[in-house]
């Protein structure tokens, strides 16, 4: 896909030539503006979004409505936001691994841990590393 | 010349286990994914092959087996799978730099010049690093041909003592020889079914009846690309990888309508509509064509209303990636063997005589200047990168139609979980 893009791009420079105008002074300082992919995402093969329903990590910033940026390709540690599979279910929480108790925490008052039990159907789905939050 | 080490990944159920990263209702539960239109099953879960229901089946024929046992039956998600294939491919590529995309859900990895010591602890390595980042199960074949590779992989997938890899390098020929006299002929890599009806005759039923048959006869039957599966079946690497695919010679967009169509203004539609998806297609790989053909049939598989097929090809005068022109011509050659009457059932459109957008040299000096050119590739390449990054099919052409009546009939698609922001999962 990008090599499309340069191939067709190059086309009007060919063109640009013909025209002969003087060489802009700047030419030799661009770069390459900012990517916002280039600072959220990782691991692009890797890299899912989700959007969030439900306020249970309300007090961990986020809210329902925003984008979760998700990385399979991270491993898990105690305390990582994930998004896990649960009984067929997915969800939002903070992986608990105290005490060699495998645990679901949320991030609001309202709402109680969830213990992992041998006979739940449990999987860490992704590690969520980014939570874009609209604010207007 | 030390033996090749070649490995092939094939995602098991490929378009089921797509479907299954992003709903966990689907779990051990059988699955099946439907054709265009929704006429018949091409992907299946593994519960689903136990079911009875068969690859290719029409879904009308297995409707009392989906309701009898709560069958998950999905319309093609084909831009979700193609995502998801792009992703486990950079997988891979990030185990060899070697690699054949061979199809949507296999890949060849040439693992040669790697010296891996342990290749069954390496595939389950691919395997489960594949499983991490994608969400997709796949199954590894390893062995010193592309041929024996499929083989191992066929052999994984059947049985599940092999844990989803087996290695065939290291395999005494006897037992070797046993495993191939288990494959049927026809799940022979590149045996077509014709050949395997051929072959049969002659007593060849096995994999390992066509590793042991002669040579010279087998040559002279089934040519040199028969000869070059007896050599790989004998562990003879002589099928090199393709890393690179070569541009289309040709390229085609033909599609069967969700509905029979009677009038010329909708097929004028669908015919517009696939040209535009052709010339996309033309331009993703830098090239220009200059031949078009455009068919149009009705419903072969009723025999009771009137046939009519027909096909018009149209010269262009210089080549073109520009879709108001190649539409022109496809038009011309719609309108010119429409007939009324008839319900259509089907419309193509092929692109030919194509050429590399860099091997084209402008006529500076007659009616088509290069900066016509370059006006119309700007324009082309602003409506593809405006649909590209807002969702196909957000500028189109008038002549393309808006209701598309039509259009394929995909009423069990699952969401666009990865290529649309309104689609995605929700947690």
């Amino acid at each position: 896909m990008r090599k499309r893009d340069q191939a067709y791009r190059s086309i009007p420079m060919v063109a640009s030539l013909l025209h002969a105008g003087f060489p802009s002074p700047a030419d030799d300082y661009r770069e390459t503006a900012l990517d916002l992919n280039s600072l959220v995402i990782q691991h692009p093969e890797a890299t899912f979004y989700v959007r969030v329903t439900g306020d249970s990590m309300h007090d961990a910033g986020i809210r329902a409505g925003d984008i979760l940026v998700v990385d399979r390709a991270i491993t898990p540690a105690d305390k990582t936001i994930i998004v896990a599979l649960i009984n067929g279910e997915f969800t939002v929480k903070r992986l608990s691994l105290q005490n060699d108790q495998l645990a679901l925490l949320p991030a609001n008052p309202r709402y109680r841990p969830l213990l992992i039990t041998e006979e739940m159907e449990f999987q860490v789905w992704g590690v969520v590393t980014y939570c874009i939050h609209q604010l207007r | 010349m030390k033996p090749k080490v070649i490995a092939l990944v094939d995602c098991n159920n490929f378009y089921v286990s797509c479907e299954r990263v992003f709903n966990a209702q689907l779990h051990n539960r059988p699955v099946i994914v439907l054709s265009n239109n929704d006429g018949c099953v091409v992907a299946r879960s593994n519960e689903s092959k136990k079911l009875g229901i068969k690859m290719g089946q029409p879904l009308f024929q297995c409707q009392d087996i989906i309701e009898q046992h709560h069958v998950q039956v999905f319309s093609s998600n084909y831009s979700l799978y193609a995502d998801m294939s792009s992703r486990v491919m950079k997988v891979l590529a990030s185990f060899s730099p070697t690699i054949e995309s061979y199809s949507i859900d296999e890949a060849f990895l040439d693992l040669t010049d790697l010296a891996i010591d342990d290749l069954t602890e390496f595939g389950k390595t691919i395997k489960a690093r594949v499983m991490q980042l994608t969400g997709i199960p796949v199954s590894v074949g390893i062995a010193p041909t592309k041929c024996l590779a499929k083989v191992a992989t066929e052999v994984v997938k059947t049985d599940s003592l092999f844990g989803g890899v087996l290695d065939l390098t290291q395999l005494a020929e006897d037992k070797l020889d046993q495993m191939l006299a288990k494959v049927a002929i026809e799940d022979v890599w590149g045996i077509g079914r014709k050949y395997s009806l051929f072959l049969g005759n002659y007593g060849i039923t096995t994999a390992k009846h066509l590793k042991d048959a002669d040579q010279k006869w087998i040559r002279r039957y089934l040519t040199v690309v028969g000869e070059r599966i007896v050599l790989e079946l004998r562990g003879i690497s002589c099928i090199p990888l393709e890393t690179e695919r070569p541009p289309k010679k040709g390229i085609m967009c033909s599609k069967t309508f969700g509905k029979d169509i009677t009038t010329l203004d909708e097929l004028t539609e669908a015919v517009a509509t696939y040209t535009a998806r052709a010339a996309e297609k033309l331009r993703q790989q830098d090239s220009l064509a200059a031949s078009l053909t455009v068919f149009i049939r009705t419903n072969t598989f009723n025999p009771n209303l009137p046939q009519y097929s027909n096909s018009f090809t149209c010269t262009i005068p210089y080549p073109t990636a520009f879709t108001p022109e190649l539409i022109r011509a496809a038009l011309t050659g719609l309108k010119a063997m429409y007939k009324d009457g008839y319900r259509y059932k089907k419309a193509g459109v092929y692109l030919s005589q194509i050429t590399p957008l860099d091997a084209v040299q402008p006529d500076l000096f007659g009616d088509f200047s290069l900066a016509q050119h370059v006006q119309q590739a700007r324009l082309m390449a602003l409506i593809d990168a405006v649909n590209r990054v807002y969702g196909r099919d957000t500028l189109v052409l008038a002549v393309q139609g808006t209701t598309r009546a039509w259009a394929m009939q995909r009423l069990r698609l699952s969401q666009q979980f990865t290529s649309r922001w309104e689609e995605i999962l929700t947690v």
